[in-house]
């Protein structure tokens, strides 16, 4: 039966299939419907949103020592959080399958950075397994899942936005039984002390030096042959590999689905049939330098663009250069067009802390999540973004150099949980003097309203233990800790005025749930009375994306947006804003 | 041959279902089809779009601009914005109720006011109606909106008429089916 799958359902169909019995993983665009997903098998397999990719990759190896088949997910900057584990599991090995799915970004659709996880099999000499669409995912995924225990070690099975993100029909089938979990103990295996450590170093690199034999025959790597004249043959992976079949029909094509280590015999046999070689590949010239050095000559990345996503309209472009033909590119019909960029919602409880910080001279270090939003004008607060959890630390740092303006640190609940907790402890610790705020909507709200510690539910849909934000800071020796509700603009600026003044760290808790999680509006939706607005413009500083003005007309709320938060209302001098009458009993 | 078709709007106004209708016509149809969907960042309201190819064998999911055949905007900016994708040849649908984005309600952007001519100019064969309007009026409901321009588009597709209606019912909560089908076809005789 065929079915219309995204990449990231067929990944999660695929491990099902393959008698996957445990699943972890941190949300991150665009891997997180992979789990999602997943958990509609939970009566066969065990799934956990994990605190952070490293807990995450930790839990899927034990559960991969023990014999059962695992499988993680995260997305790009999420396997840098869980590179250590990784490095060492490539040594001590598993016994049941383990896949990482890593879901990359190219063109940083919703990502603070473009990194190819390709370098990542290299460099923890594991395979890397590279499916271009639906159909193919769930093919690779069960692939990967053979190849981990012919191996014995994890195989990194890598998306992109577009693989992951796109629908095709899927051939689906059923589920395979699984390993029973039975761990056998076997420290020279499991206990990378040196003295074992460097045995199982060498094995690691005749592990792959297997593999690059075994990769020249896998069904994984497959050529499309062009009109049969040879003139030009492309080498490439992923999804690029069927934009490069669409707009190459002639050309030979090698389709690299298993990406890392290389099939060194099979690139030397496909060099050798074509007269001109080519290699198109999405990010860095991991193949080109590659091929490079084993002595053949081909073009790549003086043709190829590095950075972005290789869409199918640059590959037209890479047509036209090859052929020396001319090539007009479609364009926009205006560049002049407003911008329509991500926002935060009408009634976001984050917009008040924003607004609130704005009447301060202060430096904002922020952190990932929907509050990065809080950078865009009119709120315009925040002014650094480094990693999940460096809203916290950076701010550490900037009081330590000695800066003179008072430095508040952002960071949200779930990564309070990923990884703020730490920098709070180093500046308690430490005697640091930040403000901390954690903008607690009670979820995981930027990828889509996962639970995390704090929520007391489990991927699986069981209550449990919710961890308390104010309770971890007291045990971290927090003295100043208080909740404030955002929706209150006297209380959010009361609290930063006196937390700001004092010279010891405060952390400052703004709650209230994201609305688009609950769906509920907070109050009645409002309007502006025409004759009583003076056009201030006063309410516009919000930023709120229900009030809508243009050409000077003063200000009109869209009560369709509009759910009733009243920050505008508390903003209002002249008392223009009220709430609608109550619609008509029907 | 492939069948390309572009839509784009704004979070929210129901893109996604959309296309999801699109795809599973095409699948009731026999075709083979794939989509794709921008998710992340842009549901917080930012533009949306999504491409849906369907044909005898469909390889890359992503659309070649200037070479969809079918193109649908729920908010006229947005039509402007990827206008580049749509066949010189072919028609647009577009939804002329305006969403005011942000940067114009902040004062750093100015939202055009010839928004008819530019369209005309843009697209030689254009279909420049309200759907908000009709929604509310004839349906009483803003949220079929994204149906009624559905039937408006699928004039221009070559997929059966019980296609569509069992992708509805395929695709639409069973409480809305009924409603989403008059919907669309009241938007297949615009």
């Amino acid at each position: 039966m065929k079915e219309l799958l995204s990449g990231n359902e067929a990944i999660a169909r695929g491990a099902w299939e393959a008698g996957v019995k445990v699943g972890s993983g941190y949300p991150g665009t665009p891997s997180t419907e992979i789990l999602e997903n997943l958990v509609k098998f939970k009566s066969d397999v065990y799934c956990e949103w994990s605190p952070n990719e490293k807990v995450a990759l930790e839990v899927a190896a034990g559960a991969a020592v023990s014999g059962v088949r695992s499988i993680v997910t995260m997305k790009h900057v999420g396997l840098n959080v869980a590179a250590d584990p990784l490095m060492t599991l490539s040594y001590i090995g598993i016994v049941g399958g383990m896949v990482i799915v890593v879901a990359d970004d190219p063109g940083m659709n919703s990502s603070q950075t473009e990194q190819d996880t390709r370098h990542y099999g290299r460099l923890a000499k594991v395979p890397v397994l590279e499916p271009g669409n639906a159909r193919e995912a769930i093919e690779f995924v069960k692939q990967a899942f053979d190849l981990s225990e012919k191996y014995r070690c994890p195989v990194i099975l890598r998306s992109t936005t577009s693989v992951s993100h796109s629908r095709a029909l899927v051939e689906v089938g059923e589920r395979i039984t699984g390993a029973e979990a039975n761990f056998k103990r076997n420290p020279s295996q499991f206990v990378p002390l040196p003295i074992w450590g460097r045995k199982l170093r060498l094995k690691a690199e005749e592990r792959v030096a297997s593999q690059i034999k075994d990769a020249a025959i896998s069904d994984l790597n497959r050529i499309f042959n062009g009109n049969g004249n040879h003139e030009l043959g492309i080498i490439s992976g992923g999804i690029a590999a069927l934009h490069c079949r669409d707009i190459f029909p002639e050309a030979d094509i090698l389709k690299l689905g298993w990406a890392w280590p290389f099939p060194d015999e099979l690139l030397k046999d496909f060099a050798g049939k074509v007269k001109r070689l080519l290699i198109i590949e999405e990010a860095d010239p991991i193949i080109e330098e590659h091929v490079k050095s084993l002595g053949i000559t081909c073009e790549g990345k003086t043709l190829v663009p590095r950075c972005g996503e290789l869409t199918p309209i640059k590959i037209r472009e890479i047509r036209a250069k090859v052929y020396g033909e001319k090539f007009e590119m479609p364009l926009p019909a205006a560049e002049d067009l407003p911008g329509r960029p991500p926002i935060l919602c009408a009634g976001c409880p984050h917009r008040g802390i924003f607004f609130g910080l704005a009447q301060f001279d202060v430096i904002v270090t922020g952190d990932i999540g929907c509050y990065s939003l809080g950078v865009f004008p009119p709120l315009s607060r925040t002014d650094i973004i480094l990693c999940m959890g460096g809203g916290f630390s950076l701010s550490q740092g900037m009081v330590k150099a000695g800066e003179k303006r008072p430095l508040v640190g952002v960071v949200g609940d779930s990564t309070f949980f990923h990884s703020g907790i730490t920098g709070l402890l180093d500046i308690v610790y430490n005697q640091g003097n930040s403000t901390l705020i954690v903008v607690d909507n009670r979820t995981t709200a930027m990828t889509g309203h996962q639970d995390h510690p704090g929520t007391g539910q489990t991927l699986m849909g069981e209550p449990t233990v919710a961890a308390s934000i104010e309770k971890i800071a007291e045990a971290c020796g927090m003295k100043r800790i208080r909740v404030v509700n955002p929706y209150h603009i006297n209380e959010v600026k009361e609290a930063l005025n006196e937390e700001l003044s004092v010279n010891e760290p405060s952390l400052i808790i703004s709650r209230a749930p994201c609305i688009l999680k609950e769906r509920k509006s907070v109050g009645q939706a409002l309007a502006i009375d025409s004759a009583k607005c003076r056009n201030c413009k006063q309410c516009l500083k919000l930023g709120c994306p229900a009030i809508e003005t243009a050409g000077g007309a003063k200000p009109k709320i869209n009560a369709q947006l509009c759910i009733g938060c009243t920050l505008c209302q508390q903003l209002c001098k002249f008392g223009a804003i009220s709430e609608l009458p109550p619609p008509p009993q029907t | 041959m492939i069948t390309n078709i572009l839509l784009t709007g704004v979070g929210g106004q129901g893109i996604l279902l959309a296309a999801r209708i699109i795809a599973s016509a095409a699948q009731n149809a026999g075709f083979d089809v794939t989509t794709n969907e921008i998710h992340g960042m842009a549901q917080r309201g930012g533009s949306v779009t999504a491409q849906i190819r369907y044909g005898q064998e469909v390889l890359s999911p992503l659309i070649l601009e200037g070479t969809a055949d079918a193109f649908g905007a729920l908010e006229p900016i947005e039509a402007l914005r990827y206008s580049h994708y749509l066949k010189p040849e072919a028609t647009a649908v577009v939804a002329s109720r305006p969403i005011i984005p942000i940067t114009v309600s902040s004062g750093q952007a100015v939202y055009p006011d010839n928004l008819k001519e530019r369209l005309n100019k843009t697209f030689p064969k254009l279909k420049f109606i309200d759907f908000d309007a009709i929604a509310l009026e004839k349906f009483k409901n803003i949220k079929v909106a994204n149906t009624i321009l559905l039937g408006t588009l699928s004039t221009g597709l070559s997929l059966p008429g019980n296609a569509w209606s069992n992708a509805i019912a395929q695709c639409v909560k069973s409480a809305y089916v009924e409603l989403n089908e008059n919907a669309f076809e009241y938007g297949r005789n615009l």
